[in-house]
């Protein structure tokens, strides 16, 4: 028998009541391998207004390559102190930021290895679902064949990889942006 | 690597669409651009999880949050969490969030001047037993004012937030309450076209859950979207 899937509804202005317990700005644990990196950036509206009601969550693999979750059956070490799940809110500037490491490739479709990249979901007040995107690294010559940047318009796909900051070492930048020029792009995961 | 298996696309009309003008707020929020079809990989098809113990039962009943009892009627709201294919999600977390008895959310920027409540959060968790059953007791939550529109009222709802299995069940809702005169009226309600699936968030009161002289049961169970048990054969 076949139910159908509950609807989505946003979250609302409020969210932090619900979601705080679990905030993450920091997915590094104990003896966890791999780049640390810095992400920060800042929500903007159709207006360029910072959003400040935003919220991210962060899902990536370990500096292997490897997921944390039963479907992931490759070769691969998991290890005790990386999960791989980040929540971070926006603050009343828009801002985002939160310490990982830069996850290993994993594979895509048809056997092709995807770049390093995190998956993430963007909730807000004004979103009756949620946003799904990632974040690809800058200066990894794999993003050229990864399989998924590869189906987004080449004069688009920047909205997608993290830029370098130029007074922070190990600091990337990444923005998303809702609506214009310079709209990030999100994927269409049947949602 | 096997090939992965991609969940079910959902029927026309039962999701939102993410621009719907009625829900001001979506005006300036919503992307312009057509969203970027792309394949279920590794990353879409695994999904964060918790050890339970991150989750306290007494995180499930609102009402014990502080030393006195909160204001307002007490109630017991329970379900199942199952996927598209009738199975159930076990040990996934839920999160519920809400205004309390007066319609205020005790939250900074919420304006409504109707009274915090010192005995009420309005937040819980709770974890899926193996058969994908949860349950909270917490208050009804009060209906309130929004700006979206002159003379804007939320129906009164409880925000809900659950994992699933992976990355694409994620989901994010609100339960209602049967009778509510304000939902005809409500554009967050009313954002997913198809009725039927509208409907689903409305809770059903529940005998089987209501507790003699303690508290009334609504039931809300939750649907994840699932996958085709076989790859698709032309149909």
């Amino acid at each position: 028998m076949s139910l159908q899937p509950t609807t989505s509804q946003t979250v609302g202005p409020f969210f932090k009541i619900g979601f705080e317990w679990l905030y993450r700005d920091n997915l590094i644990g104990e003896a966890v391998s791999g780049e640390h990196v810095t992400i920060q950036g800042r929500v903007f509206d159709g207006d360029g207004a910072p959003v400040p009601d935003a919220i991210l969550e962060i899902w990536q693999a370990n500096a292997h390559g490897k997921y944390d979750h039963p479907e992931d059956t490759q070769n691969k070490p998991l290890e005790a102190g990386f999960k791989g799940y980040g929540r971070v809110p926006t603050s009343a500037d828009g801002v985002f930021r939160f310490v990982t490491i830069k996850p290993g490739p994993v594979p895509g479709p048809n056997g092709k290895e995807q770049a390093p990249h995190l998956a993430i979901s963007v909730f807000m007040r004004g979103l009756l679902k949620r946003l799904v995107t990632r974040v690809y690294f800058p200066d990894d010559s794999r993003n050229a064949s990864d399989p998924i940047l590869n189906l987004v318009d080449p004069g688009r796909r920047a909205t997608l990889i993290a830029k370098k900051t130029a007074a922070t070492p190990g600091t990337l930048e990444w923005n998303v942006v809702l609506q214009g020029p310079e709209e990030t792009v999100f994927f269409d995961l049947g949602l | 690597m096997k090939r992965v298996a991609p969940y079910r696309a959902p029927h026309p009309g039962t999701q939102p669409n993410l621009l719907h003008p009625p829900y001001v707020s979506s005006i300036k929020r919503a992307p312009t651009k057509p969203l970027v079809a792309i394949p279920y990989t590794l990353s879409e098809v695994t999904g964060p999880s918790f050890d339970p113990g991150i989750v306290t039962p007494k995180a499930s009943d609102l009402t014990r949050a502080h030393s006195g009892a909160p204001l307002g009627e007490r109630i017991i709201v329970s379900g199942r969490v199952l996927d598209e294919n009738s199975r159930p999600i076990p040990n996934t977390v839920i999160e519920i969030w809400q205004a309390n008895a007066a319609g205020r959310y005790r939250h900074d920027i919420d304006q409504h001047n109707a009274p915090l409540d010192p005995n009420f959060t309005g937040s819980g968790q709770a974890v899926t037993d193996a058969a994908g059953r949860y349950r909270f007791v917490t208050i009804r939550p009060g209906e309130y004012p929004w700006r979206n529109h002159y003379n804007a009222w939320r129906a009164a709802h409880i925000h809900f937030s659950i994992f699933g299995p992976a990355f694409s069940t994620r989901l994010v809702t609100q339960m209602y309450f049967p009778g509510d005169p304000l939902m005809p009226f409500d554009p967050i309600f009313n954002c997913t076209a198809d009725e039927k699936t509208r409907n689903r968030l409305i809770s059903t009161f529940d005998w089987e859950t209501t507790m003699p002289e303690h508290a009334l049961g609504y039931r809300f169970d939750l649907i994840l979207r699932g996958r085709d048990a076989t790859p698709m054969e032309g149909k």
